[in-house]
């Protein structure tokens, strides 16, 4: 039986952690993440968890913590943001390389500099080739959700990839919404025990993580990793039917909404998708077809169901919260046209980089996207493909 | 119970033969020791910093210790052990490990004086159940002999080199002890290879079973840096205690005892002279290096007889 309650993102990720009871916690403040490691502080000091919570003193300490711990055996967690990421870079490679099952909450924000506390997804989307999963919420309902299905996805033998789940800061993390929570019990029954093959602690045989790994073995360790994320879409998949049959929530890969007649849609990351449907029962209302795609899972890229996804549609915009500074569109831009390259019809591609640093995208906002890109549909020109919305600019390729 | 030499080497190798360590390197000989002073049937988690000691001793597929080992990269090793240690601590808790682990973390100067700096004052500062032994062999050895901050002053370095207006390395030498008993940690102690390993042997023993975080600094000789010949390596280290240039102490629970003093302290010169990386300091001209380098071992040593007189 689920539980009605009233949460903020932080709030939601503190409390499905508590109802796991990781092995392991390595804390390190930064805004926006800061309440995480902050609530289960509290559920520490009060015995609520058995977790070891190591408050380290730096974040590039806390991914090194959590790779220590989970090689040695346990289900390690850490949580950051922005510039903590950035710092955790070198990390998360080798969090991934050395094939660790560690979940790392991310609580988007733009990347300094200029220094700025804001959301954006800047800080999640540098690290998109570190190896580490990434599957992305629109509201504190599905930071919950995502969470809980987070470690059956990266301890499964097929990926052995560590995760990160993300939400936008601020817009949900300091939000309080209405959430569906689940029961203690019904948590720890679906995550499962951690049960690892090999780890530094096993009592049968020792093992040695992390070797110099010269030229004659290097490229398999990097082929395997890559067919473990290559493998990780059907687990992903799995997870998400099993957690629908559990607690009776649907997810995929991404969400498809007013896509089956959609003429015009939008392909955008978090919690702008809530902003968008409104838009679209706006712009559906005046007999507008547009249609919207919220991408849940970056990584693994579902590169052939996107395209499917979209084949019909006449205009697309992605909508990127991160600059790619590529000087030709942001990374989701990049890698939806990737995926459209196969399909006998393409859409109409353009990439609108907006919401930088915390700028504000409303649904007028969206209606203006919307608006380009019939125009578009109708005459048949693309224009300008790489543009930036919300902004004080006049310039041409601004929407 | 007494040291007994033979009876500690009779005991089974646990870092075992086959790395590629350079001849006359001292890393190898930190690692047998240091493993030497665990207990039979106490099982251990080495945690390795990235340097010459990783990329030579574990090389996939092969390895050279005989516990468990982690390398994750060359500035965290400290905080590693420190997950390895939290996981340790949950998992014992939770009944899902039964044997008795003891954590052991080892790196360069590098690893441990600049790069590791911040990630070991962390793991010490927070009481990790580890030891970390730096084996300080005083440069950037496995990048080529770069300077360190542990690099003394006048020792020609590539990134330091003597030249013509040049005496090497202008900075002393960091006292990292200092800063770590400065973390009043249960133990500390600086030690080298001498004799027959009592020394060193007694204080590794002593840091593993001291519960909570313990610091050993391991001077060890490099044959590529230091340009000696490989079998001057304990002349060496017997020189850089008899010259007082590397004092043998403890600071057990912050009381400070000296190990060792020298019946009659030798010249520093006794040590550098055996050293092409204190060559150009006895070219003459070059006279001053030596008693500037006289003075700073004198006034370090005073300092040191200060505090372990109380």
């Amino acid at each position: 039986m689920s539980i009605r309650e009233r949460l903020s993102g932080n709030e939601a990720i503190a409390y499905a952690m508590r109802q796991i009871d990781p092995d392991v916690f390595a804390a390190f403040p930064i805004t926006p993440s800061t309440e995480i490691p902050q609530y289960f502080a509290q559920y520490v000091a009060n015995g609520q968890v058995s977790t070891e919570y190591v408050t380290v003193e730096s974040e590039h300490s806390s991914m090194s913590t959590c790779v220590g711990a989970a090689a040695a055996g346990a289900r390690a967690v850490t949580a950051t943001s922005s510039c903590g990421l950035a710092f955790m870079y070198e990390m998360l490679y080798v969090a991934a390389s050395a094939r660790l099952s560690i979940t790392l909450a991310c609580v988007n924000r733009a990347l300094t500099g200029p220094i700025n506390i804001n959301n954006d997804h800047s800080d999640s989307m540098g690290a998109r080739d570190t190896g580490w999963l990434q599957i992305y919420a629109e509201n504190n309902q599905e930071a919950y959700d995502n969470y809980l299905q987070a470690m059956r996805i990266s301890e499964d033998p097929r990926v052995r990839l560590p995760i990160m789940i993300c939400q936008d800061g601020f817009i949900t993390s300091h939000a309080v919404e209405n959430i569906l929570l689940e029961a203690d019990e019904d948590v720890k029954r679906f995550v499962g025990e951690y049960r690892p093959e090999n780890y530094l602690l096993k009592h049968e045989n020792p093992l040695a993580v992390g070797p110099y790994d010269t030229c004659p073995y290097c490229m398999e360790h990097k082929v395997q990793q890559a067919m473990a994320m290559k493998a990780a879409r059907e687990v992903v998949l799995e997870v998400a039917a099993d957690f629908e049959k559990t607690f009776g929530r649907k997810y995929g890969f991404f969400e498809s909404y007013e896509m089956e007649d959609a003429e015009v849609a939008l392909v955008l990351i978090g919690s702008t998708a809530g902003t968008a449907k409104a838009c679209i029962r706006k712009l559906r209302a005046q007999g507008v077809k547009a249609g919207l795609i919220k991408l849940r899972v970056f990584r693994p890229f579902p590169m052939e169901e996107l395209a499917a996804a979209l084949a019909h549609v006449k205009a697309v915009a992605v909508m990127d919260k991160s600059e790619g500074n590529s000087g030709c569109g942001g990374p989701l831009f990049a890698e939806t046209c990737a995926a459209c390259y196969d399909l006998p019809q393409r859409p109409m591609l353009i990439d609108v980089v907006y919401g930088l640093a915390g700028r504000d995208c409303r649904v007028e906002d969206i209606e203006r996207v919307y608006r380009h890109l019939l125009t578009m549909a109708e005459t048949g020109v693309t224009g300008p493909r790489y543009l930036h919305m919300g902004q004080r600019s006049n310039a041409e390729e601004v929407l | 119970m007494a040291y007994n030499h033979k009876k500690e080497l009779s005991k089974p190798e646990r870092f075992v033969g086959g790395h590629r360590l350079c001849a006359g390197c001292g890393a190898g000989i930190v690692c047998r020791a240091m493993t030497r002073a665990l207990d039979e049937g106490d099982r251990a988690v080495i945690c390795n910093a990235t340097g010459c000691l990783e990329v030579s001793s574990f090389l996939y597929p092969y390895t050279a210790w005989e516990d468990s080992y982690i390398h994750s990269a060359f500035e965290n090793a400290a905080a590693t052990c420190g997950g390895v240690e939290a996981a340790y601590k949950a998992l014992k808790k939770r009944g899902k490990v039964r044997d008795n682990f003891k954590f052991l973390t080892i790196g360069g100067d590098g690893g441990t004086y600049d790069i590791g700096f911040q990630s070991l004052s962390g793991a010490m500062e927070r009481g990790h159940d580890m030891v970390y032994f730096c084996y300080d062999n005083e440069a950037y050895m496995n990048t080529g002999i770069q300077r360190s901050s542990s690099t003394p002053r006048f020792a020609s370095a590539t990134t330091s080199p003597a030249g013509s207006v040049s005496t090497g390395k202008t900075q002393d030498k960091k006292d990292l002890t200092e800063i770590m008993a400065a973390h009043h940690i249960p133990y500390v102690a600086q030690t080298t290879f001498l004799g027959n390993f009592k020394d060193f042997h007694e204080k590794a023993h002593r840091a593993i079973y001291t519960p909570g975080p313990a610091f050993v600094n391991v001077l060890t000789p490099c044959p590529r840096g230091w340009q000696y010949s490989p079998e001057l390596l304990p002349e060496l280290c017997r020189l850089a205690v008899e010259t007082c240039v590397w004092p043998l102490f403890e600071v057990v629970e912050g009381q400070w005892i000296l190990s060792y003093e020298p019946r009659k302290k030798l010249p520093v010169t006794e040590f550098m002279k055996l050293q092409g990386r204190f060559k150009h300091c006895f070219q003459p001209g070059n006279e001053w290096t030596l008693k500037a380098a006289q003075d700073y071992v004198d006034q370090k040593w005073e300092a040191l007889l200060a505090k372990c007189r109380g």
